[in-house]
């Protein structure tokens, strides 16, 4: 163990000596973890948030009967299955408005709730009576409640003027929920005797079979591990996963450089441990503690990055998914022990990973010297053409995602192909356009300038594929950002068609409304819409109902649209279909979708498809009155209007003085727009902050490399220096290879970074989200990123030329006298 | 939330039978707005049969001695339990404020098996009627047949089932149900609390009962306690020892000591001729020493019993037939059969609780 | 003390095998100090690098002490340089990020044979007192080979093997350095074997042996 602990301390005593080496690895290794942990914060507190959610008192993954129409069902058939043996729990939920927001209730029977619903929140035993005695309890999410701005032991009236029970936090709950007695959700919700489903606990005894209990009016739904928001959510998701990787990489290649460098360095320090006795166990086995014990430090210090920009991302990430997906992530981080073990394991395995190929060599490393290395050219060659043949294989890997590839992990697998084989072809490519330049010189310094920038090319090539793949990223996602933001809002300024829009609390008020309005001469036009939910092919879908108004044939945009298909929606056997929903149902014009209605199925012809950028739901749009007519309970509340400009603010005033209606319930279209834009913005400031992040670690890559080529360059230089170049001529010929390399580096990037923000838009978001934008690009856009790109490698590049303009000549010098 | 926290809230809710705060297992509770239990109420049948939702709590309490055909020993229980969270009318619907629990257990020499059951009143998966006679609770069920006496409560058809035991019996009885203590009025401490109390103690069953899918057929005799009151026990008063015996002269014989902080208790008694005659045994006459203790769910429970009645000349050494009888319900307790020999022999139910 | 008999040992050049020692046999007593001298690739080096066991030899047999050095495996090889041989090269081969002090004492750490008062007089026979703060690229050569011979002496080896020791030094130096060893393998009891190219220095040893053609002539 002492005898350990001394080559331990010998290894480190180099550290002491080379300390920017240190803090190139360290910085590696903690940028690797920092930004892998952090996205992967991100993704864990979405994902218990989808959990809560999914197991609030038996979601998605507790069995349960359902009623086949979707509809409630008499609560008889609860019983009748208990008293066959069932163990079946009832539950009823629905939708109210409570302080003008729509929020789930959920009523549910605690006494028969099943023991194996797992996670769900759990009530005290005392609270038990609380809960089911009068006045009962709303059950309901910290977040949730200061969302619904009470307090708790507050009574809010919903719509119909009843009023829930007193309010009370339980954490655990997930939010947006409010959970009620069984009896108490009858009655709030207008449903005696009614229940919408029935959980299904562990059997006490064999129960009858279901069809000789109910018949067929109830079904079993098998539990699934997979949530819907899950489902939904899994894109974005992998979108930040496929980041935080992508910074992985460009960390641990910085860390593979500066591991190189430092055996390198090490390695007669270890032939002389060797050669004074301490066994080649013995010393590899403490250059893998050395690296672990590193990687552990890095790996802590990574980790509280990790934390602080997953809280700094976090608030964007929860409004992009809200926005997205309507799903609810708490704001506040918490972190369970496992990331903590996770990050550490993950900077410990990159470490040994970034290092592998240096600790073989010293692991392999006689103890005496052997013959002189190979001439770098050669070895370069071997070394290019190998790495060549590996892109190809990688290359032909991303055609056959692309070809047979159906998921959006094939669509990722298509991306980082493309990269990966771009990264590795990179020094093959730059090493054709220098030699180009080599059999162009003519000039005995230019001549030089290239011969030496070809040998530079293995030092730096890592920290030029690092580049490469970060510009790269940046120029696709904001190629795609772009695209999207330009499509949005073209397509919203059309779907946008009122001037404004008025939400009614419930059927009475917007009745009253409406007919208030039609004595106004300002109001140009009432537009009457509904919404209704159903499903289709297991499916929710939404069916927006829209009133027959020229307004709307003229703006509303169709992608896709069979001749005269507005007036073909009239008659209501027609409906459009969201171009996401239409994919996912692999539905076209001229197809039918039947719906089921509470009067029967209701058969739809398909005759057009729209963009519905940002919704998670299906949706198919119908005339209002047909849909009213199919679903007689649709509430009539939305109301749009056109009016003159110079009319909104006067009416809107009107309006709020009138109805007492809040921001939330009548709004002007440009607040309705600047809000959608609001989101849609904040959609991708993740995208944009983890762009930037990466960019830079690619930066960090690039200086370290440069900095470490920098000292082992003095050899090259100094018999130039010796036939009377001057230090600070040196210097600008040190500077101007490193840019021009990375300038070459840069234009490689822009074909790839369009190749990317192609692949983004016609596979990744296809195939994430529905839809497909048309392809656009940004030139300007590409020249600042290209400037950017440049200017990253000018800084990383200062600092070693600018040491080396000041250098002293006695160190130049020393190269000759210490030449072994 | 799961049952388990569930059946820590019954606990507090129902007739929880662990000690709690309030005397043993809430039933020390104070009665404030619930039904008095006051001596002199004449008892009607059916109606007293069925349930009584203006008192606290409510218990059909049915244990069973039974012989399979090979003539081993074995023993059941069903009770239904009936507690009201709150005074007053009871709401119609998920607004009835009455909780049903039940259990069913069965023993043998070699094995133990218990399941509970919980409802909540009102929307019919659990409850009571008197005519015709009916208490179930999913599908478990004791129920009249067509000829049933209200004055016998017989016959009556009896099923349970759980994942690895069940049972189906058929009880019958030809003598009326009888009333404990003074003409169905059971004290239960000195200062008054007392709860309503009669027994039909000479059911003779037959049936099958089935232990990990294997059934046997079964016969015996059988005893059902029905007891309601709004606090049966003082809040001082920890558990209670209770014997049901049947002994082999066809009397019958109940026994029970309530056993107080103080570390005092109190027996009582009620003799039951084969005839169907009661005589209530004065607490003095009665002597019941703990023999033998069993270690079972980490207590130490008193499994073995010497029992004296002196002025009857009855001296007994009673036995369980399994001393691992333990109900680890959401409340647990001790419940098997037993066999007794000494002065008299015969066979009976001990029930230990508050340990 | 030493003994090595019909010592051989092949490399392959250019897919050619190259015969570099073919058959040498020596003897070295306690507190013996032999110098090998030999022509360039006479095979001077290899002897002793097979000696310290830092390569395996193809045939014949290596003795140290009670040691076969030759049946050793690579970590026996290891355990007997770290506990009975001290190495002195050419180049010094100290370790740059450790200073002086570090330098003299680390193989004797690692060994585990460290003396404090053996490593004091050492120090100052050495005349490394005023330099012990130093790292080695801020000495000249002959300090730096006097801290070289230090960490070799540092763990009372058995055996002090040099190769080529002086030869990175001026005349003078390279005279006081072996002067220095020969005190101090005198001081020790030690066997030393010193591979040079000098022969007057040669001659200032015990005995001097001549390696021609993979044999000592």
């Amino acid at each position: 163990m002492r005898r350990a602990l001394w080559v331990l301390a010998v290894l480190l005593s180099h550290w002491r000596r080379h300390k920017m080496q240190f803090a190139t690895l360290l910085v590696g290794l903690i940028a690797a973890t920092a930004l892998w942990s952090g996205v992967q914060a991100i993704n864990q507190q979405a994902r218990n948030a989808y959990d809560r959610a999914a197991a609030t008192f038996g979601g998605i993954r507790t069995a349960m009967l359902v009623a086949p129409a979707g509809a409630t069902f008499p609560q008889e058939l609860f019983i009748k299955l208990r008293r066959a043996g069932w163990p079946v729990s009832s539950a009823l939920e629905g939708r109210v408005q409570v302080n003008g927001r729509s929020v789930r209730l959920l009523g549910i029977e605690p006494v028969t709730l099943p023991v194996e619903i797992g996670n769900a929140p759990r009530l005290g035993a005392a609270d038990l009576g609380r809960f089911v005695a009068p006045p009962g309890q709303t059950l309901v999410a910290r977040e949730t409640l200061s969302e619904l701005q009470e307090a708790e032991g507050a009574t809010p009236p919903i719509s119909n003027g009843a009023k829930l029970p007193p309010l009370r936090v339980l954490p655990q709950l997930a939010p947006g929920v409010l959970v009620v007695d069984i009896g108490v959700a009858q009655r709030l919700l207008n449903k005696p005797d009614q229940l919408s489903r029935l959980l299904i606990g562990k059997p006490k005894s064999k129960p009858a079979p279901l069809a000789s209990v109910v018949g067929d009016q109830l079904q079993l739904v098998e539990p699934t591990a997979e949530t819907e928001l899950e489902r939904l959510t899994d894109s974005f998701h992998l979108n930040l996963t496929a980041f935080g990787l992508l910074s992985f990489f460009v960390g641990l290649f910085i860390v593979n450089s500066a591991v190189g460098l430092a055996f390198e360095q090490r390695l007669p320090m270890l032939r002389t441990l060797r050669a004074c006795g301490a066994s080649a166990r013995l010393v590899n086995s403490v250059l893998v503690v050395e690296l672990v014990a590193l990687a552990l430090i890095a790996g802590l210090i990574g980790l509280v990055c990790g934390y602080f920009i997953a809280a700094v991302l976090l608030p964007d990430v929860a409004a992009s998914l809200r926005g997205l997906y309507g799903a609810q992530i708490p704001g506040q981080l918490t972190l369970q022990p496992e990331w903590w073990l996770a990050g550490i394991g993950i900077s410990i395995a990159g470490a040994l990973v970034a290092a592998a190929t240096s600790l073989i060599k010293a692991i392999r490393m006689p103890v005496l010297a052997t013959a002189q290395p190979h001439a770098w050219q050669q070895r370069q060659r071997r070394w290019l053409i190998l790495q060549s043949l590996a892109a190809c294989a990688v290359f032909a890997v991303a055609l056959l995602l692309l070809q047979y590839g159906q998921s959006l992990i094939a669509g990722f697998g298509v991306l980082a192909a493309l990269m990966f084989g771009a990264a590795l072809i990179l020094p093959a490519l730059l090493e054709i356009i220098l030699l180009a330049g080599q059999r162009a010189a003519r000039k005995p310094l230019a001549l030089w300038f290239w011969a030496d920038s070809r040998q530079q090319l293995s030092g730096l090539s890592l920290a030029l594929m690092a580049l490469l793949l970060a510009l790269a990223v940046n120029v696709g996602v904001s190629t795609m950002v772009e695209t999207f933001s330009r499509t949005f809002l073209g397509w919203l300024n059309g779907r946008l068609a009122a001037d404004v829009y008025i939400s009614a609390s419930d059927n009475a008020q917007g009745v009253a409304i409406r007919n208030w309005l039609r004595e106004r001469s300002d109001v140009q036009a009432i537009l009457s819409g509904g919404r209704a939910e159903a499903q289709v092919q297991g499916q929710p879908v939404e069916l927006l109902g829209l009133p027959d108004h020229a307004l709307y044939r003229e703006r509303w945009p169709l992608l896709e649209a069979a001749p005269r298909a507005w007036s073909r929606l009239m008659p209501g056997n027609a409906a459009f279909i969201s171009e996401q929903f239409s994919r996912r149902l692999n539905v076209r014009i001229g197809d039918v979708v039947e719906v089921p209605a509470p009067g029967g199925t209701w058969e739809l012809d398909i005759v057009g498809v729209y963009a519905d950028y940002g919704n998670p739901k299906g949706q198919l749009t119908v005339n209002v009155a047909a849909l009213i007519r199919q679903f007689p309970q649709t509430p009539q509340t939305r109301i749009g209007l056109i009016v003159a400009k110079e009319n909104i603010p006067g009416l809107i005033a009107a309006l709020q003085k009138q109805f007492a209606l809040d921001d939330r319930s009548v709004a002007d279209q440009a607040t309705v727009k600047a809000e959608s834009v609001r989101i849609f913005n904040r959609t991708f400031a993740v995208t944009s902050a983890l762009n930037a992040f990466t960019l830079g670690v690619a930066g960090i890559a690039l200086f370290t490399s440069l900095l470490t080529l920098a000292n082992s360059r003095l050899p090259h230089l100094a018999p130039l220096w010796a036939i009377g170049i001057t230090r600070p001529r040196l210097a600008a010929i040190e500077l101007t290879k490193t840019l021009s390399v990375a300038l070459f580096t840069a234009l490689l990037a822009v074909p790839l970074g369009l190749l990317v923000a192609w692949c983004l838009i016609a596979i990744v978001n296809v195939k994430a989200f529905g839809w497909r934008l048309p392809f656009h690009v940004f030139p300007l856009q590409l020249v600042e990123l290209v400037a950017v790109a440049l200017l990253a490698s000018l800084l990383a590049a200062l600092l070693p030329v600018a040491r080396l303009a000041r250098m002293q000549p006695a160190n130049l010098v020393k190269v000759f006298a210490n030449e072994r | 939330m799961s049952r388990r926290a569930f059946a820590g809230g019954i606990a507090a809710l129902t007739l929880a039978r662990r000690a709690g705060a309030q005397g043993y297992a809430g039933l020390g509770e104070t009665a404030d707005g619930f039904g008095k239990v006051t001596p002199g109420k004449l008892f009607a049948f059916p109606g007293d049969h069925g349930p009584h939702p203006e008192f606290r709590i409510e218990w059909w309490y049915l244990t069973a001695n039974l012989v399979d055909s090979s003539g081993a020993a074995c023993g059941l229980q069903w009770t239904l339990f009936r507690q009201a969270a709150q005074p007053g009318p009871q709401g119609e619907g998920w607004a009835n404020q009455q909780i049903w629990m039940a259990h069913a257990a069965v023993t043998r020499a070699d094995t133990h098996r218990f399941n509970e059951v919980f409802s909540r009143g009102g929307v019919g998966q659990a409850g009571v009627t008197a005519k015709p006679f009916a208490a179930w609770i999913d599908d478990w069920e004791m129920k009249a047949l067509e000829r049933t006496d209200d004055r016998t409560l017989a016959p009556l058809a009896l099923r349970a089932s759980s994942t690895d035991f069940s049972y189906a019996l058929t009880l019958e009885a030809d003598r009326p149900v009888v009333l404990q203590g003074d003409r169905g009025y059971s004290r239960k401490s000195e200062r008054g609390q007392a709860s309503y109390y009669y027994s039909q103690p000479f059911y003779r069953a037959r049936g099958t009962l089935t232990i990990d899918d294997k059934p046997v057929d079964v016969s015996g005799q059988a005893w059902m306690d029905r007891e309601w009151s709004s606090q049966p026990l003082d809040a001082d008063q920890t558990g209670w020892d209770w014997l049901s015996l049947h002994l082999s002269s066809g009397d019958k014989l109940m026994l029970y000591r309530l056993r107080q902080k103080d570390g005092k208790d109190y027996p009582f008694g009620n003799w039951i001729s084969a005839a169907g005659e009661t005589q209530m045994i004065a607490g003095s006459d009665i002597q019941m020493m703990p023999k033998a203790t069993a270690e079972v769910a980490g207590r130490k429970l008193p499994v073995e019993w010497q029992i004296a009645i002196p002025s009857r000349s009855f001296s007994i050494l009673c036995k369980p037939l399994n001393p691992r009888a333990w109900m680890g319900t959401g409340f647990s307790y001790w419940e098997g059969p037993i066999g007794f020999a000494g002065t008299h022999h015969g066979v009976g139910y001990l029930e230990l609780t508050g340990y | 003390m030493l003994s090595i008999k019909n010592l051989s040992k092949t490399f392959s050049s250019a897919g050619e095998p190259v015969h570099v020692l073919r058959g040498v046999d020596l003897d070295l007593r306690a507190g013996e100090r032999v110098a090998l001298t030999g022509e360039s690739g006479s095979g001077k080096s290899t002897l002793l690098h097979l000696i310290a066991g830092l390569d395996a030899a193809d045939g014949g047999a290596i003795r140290l002490e009670d040691v076969e050095v030759t049946a050793l495996s690579d970590a026996g090889r290891a355990s007997l340089r770290r506990d009975r041989i001290g190495l002195v090269f050419q180049q010094f081969n100290l370790i740059p990020s450790l200073s002086v002090a570090d330098n003299l004492v680390f193989q004797a750490r690692i060994a585990d044979r460290h003396d404090a008062a053996w490593t004091k007089e050492l120090v100052e026979r050495l005349g490394l007192g005023a330099l012990l703060k130093r790292y080695p690229e801020q000495l000249s050569g002959g300090q730096q080979q006097r801290v070289a011979i230090g960490r070799a002496l540092a763990t009372k080896p058995s055996l002090l093997l040099a190769d080529e020791p002086t030869g990175n030094l001026d005349e003078t130096t390279a005279e006081n350095v072996l002067a220095l060893t020969r005190d101090l393998v005198a001081r020790t009891g030690c066997g030393f074997l010193m591979v040079t190219h000098s022969l007057h220095l040669a001659g200032t040893l015990d005995r001097h042996l001549t390696l021609h053609a993979g044999r000592i002539a």
